[in-house]
């Protein structure tokens, strides 16, 4: 198939960017998206030019670095797959597709396709995690969890981290994986512990990032390859107003 | 990076942003039940009754200052949020495909806008007249509290008719979002509830904007 590529290219954060277009011919149906862009790359190489910069690692869905703003919506037009699990057969032979790089304050461009993601990484670090003792695993039947809410912790838990809702988001907002990770460690008793203050402090850290507010669009659920539910943020806001509003001040 | 507005967290602003607007929805309720008693058709005798009551009990004096606070602060908030939200995205998509999403929650801040510029031509036409900063109308015979006159005075005139119609559509598209959003705001979410949550917020969407269309329309057409 033929595909004409509008791919945005930038040197740095610093200077300004713009979109390049390519024409590729004999692009095999059976390729990933990412596939195709190395395909591009080894085209852009013999030609002694600058090949298209973009993040990708597992390129199996797991590792959240491969997101692309493709055809205006954040991992393409499949609904819950990521960018390198996105096939050339969803496109048609001859279209032409619209690659940009996630577009927020909180996630810079550092070449071409690749933002830095690393506010995200930031509010991990001010609460995303449990403070535990090491030794030795607990007997797993002393500490019981509710089937239900074991398997709800663990859909919140799934967000791999990629940017699509702040992407996705019409106000840049890293609500859902905020949400996500807010959930993911208070539905669960090891994490109920230090609830409170963990919600507080990643809801100060994502206000510090400059991301946007919660419009409760949903966009961000509907654009989030993992299917990651608005309930998370609902769940996240109740979180924050009984730590504000019944536990002591946070220091 | 800019500084935030306010010092307040985002999702606290969130929480006064849904307060307020439940607070102003309530409001709507009660003058919606109030205005409506002119389309009985005894010449506003009922509606007279109730304003003379409104107008004259201390409690709602007290509450006229905390609904003016409720619009202020709804108002503002919603101008700020709005400039956050506008510098989190510096830069604009090329290509930006509206997904299945909540369409009117896409325009909250522009039908907001448009329901602030009717809330000030509202202000004139009525409230203004009560407080004295506006001339009060012939037909009202000196009494400023004579309001089923004004409307009907007002009503008559298509162009205003027009201005609150059109004015009802877009606060029952900014109530439509509104409804539901305060409850996810206030983290007020359960699988059970929820989906009464949005066909009840919808419902009232249709209520109050049409409620309020039907006066224009009565003295408009059937008067």
């Amino acid at each position: 198939m033929e595909i004409r590529l509008k791919i945005w290219r930038q040197k740095n954060a610093h200077t300004k960017g713009k979109f390049e277009t390519h024409h590729l011919k004999e692009v095999s149906p059976e390729m990933s998206f990412l596939e195709m862009l190395d395909y591009l790359n080894t085209q852009l190489i013999e030609q002694g030019k600058e090949p298209v910069t973009f993040e990708h690692d597992c390129r199996e869905g797991i590792c959240g670095s491969c997101g692309l703003y493709i055809n205006g919506r954040p991992h393409g037009p499949m609904q819950h797959t990521t960018t390198c699990e996105l096939h050339m057969r969803e496109f048609k032979d001859g279209d032409t597709i619209v690659v940009e790089p996630w577009r927020a304050s909180a996630f810079p461009i550092i070449k071409d396709l690749v933002v830095d993601r690393s506010s995200f990484e930031r509010i991990i670090h001010a609460g995303g995690f449990v403070n535990i003792n090491a030794g030795c695993a607990p007997e797993s039947n002393s500490t019981p969890v509710n089937k239900i809410i074991s398997d709800r912790a663990f859909d919140a838990a799934v967000c791999i981290g990629c940017g699509a809702c702040v992407a996705a988001c019409k106000n840049s907002s890293a609500m859902l994986f905020a949400a996500a990770k807010v959930s993911q460690y208070a539905l669960l008793p090891q994490g109920k512990v230090e609830a409170a203050e963990r919600v507080q402090k990643m809801v100060k850290k994502m206000d510090e990032e400059g991301f946007g507010f919660c419009s409760n669009t949903y966009g961000c659920e509907f654009d989030c390859p993992k299917g990651i539910s608005v309930d998370f943020i609902a769940q996240m806001n109740r979180e924050f107003f009984s730590a504000k509003v019944c536990k002591p001040k946070a220091e | 990076m800019k500084k935030p507005i306010l010092s307040l967290s985002s999702l606290s602003q969130k929480y006064v942003m849904a307060l307020a607007g439940i607070f102003l929805m309530l409001f709507l309720v009660s003058h919606l039940a109030t205005n409506i008693l002119m389309l009985r058709g005894d010449d506003g005798e009922a509606f007279r009754g109730a304003v003379r009551f409104l107008t004259e009990n201390p409690f709602i004096k007290i509450m006229e200052y905390v609904l003016f606070a409720g619009f202020l602060i709804h108002i503002m908030l919603g101008v700020i949020l709005q400039i956050q939200n506008t510098r989190a995205r510096p830069v604009k998509y090329h290509t930006r495909l509206k997904t299945e999403t909540s369409t009117f929650s896409r325009y909250m801040f522009h039908t907001g806008v448009i329901i602030f510029i009717f809330l000030v031509i509202h202000l004139v036409n009525f409230f203004f007249v009560r407080l004295g900063w506006v001339p009060i109308p012939e037909v009202a015979e000196g009494d400023r509290y004579e309001f089923y006159e004004m409307a009907r005075e007002l009503f008559q005139n298509p162009w205003y008719s027009a201005i609150y119609l059109i004015s009802f559509v877009f606060l029952g598209f900014h109530l439509k979002h509104a409804f539901q959003s305060a409850f996810q705001s206030l983290g007020l979410n359960h699988n059970k509830y929820t989906p009464a949550i949005k066909t009840i917020g919808t419902i009232y969407a249709l209520v109050i904007s049409i409620g309020f269309a039907s006066i224009p329309v009565y003295f408009l057409f059937f008067h």
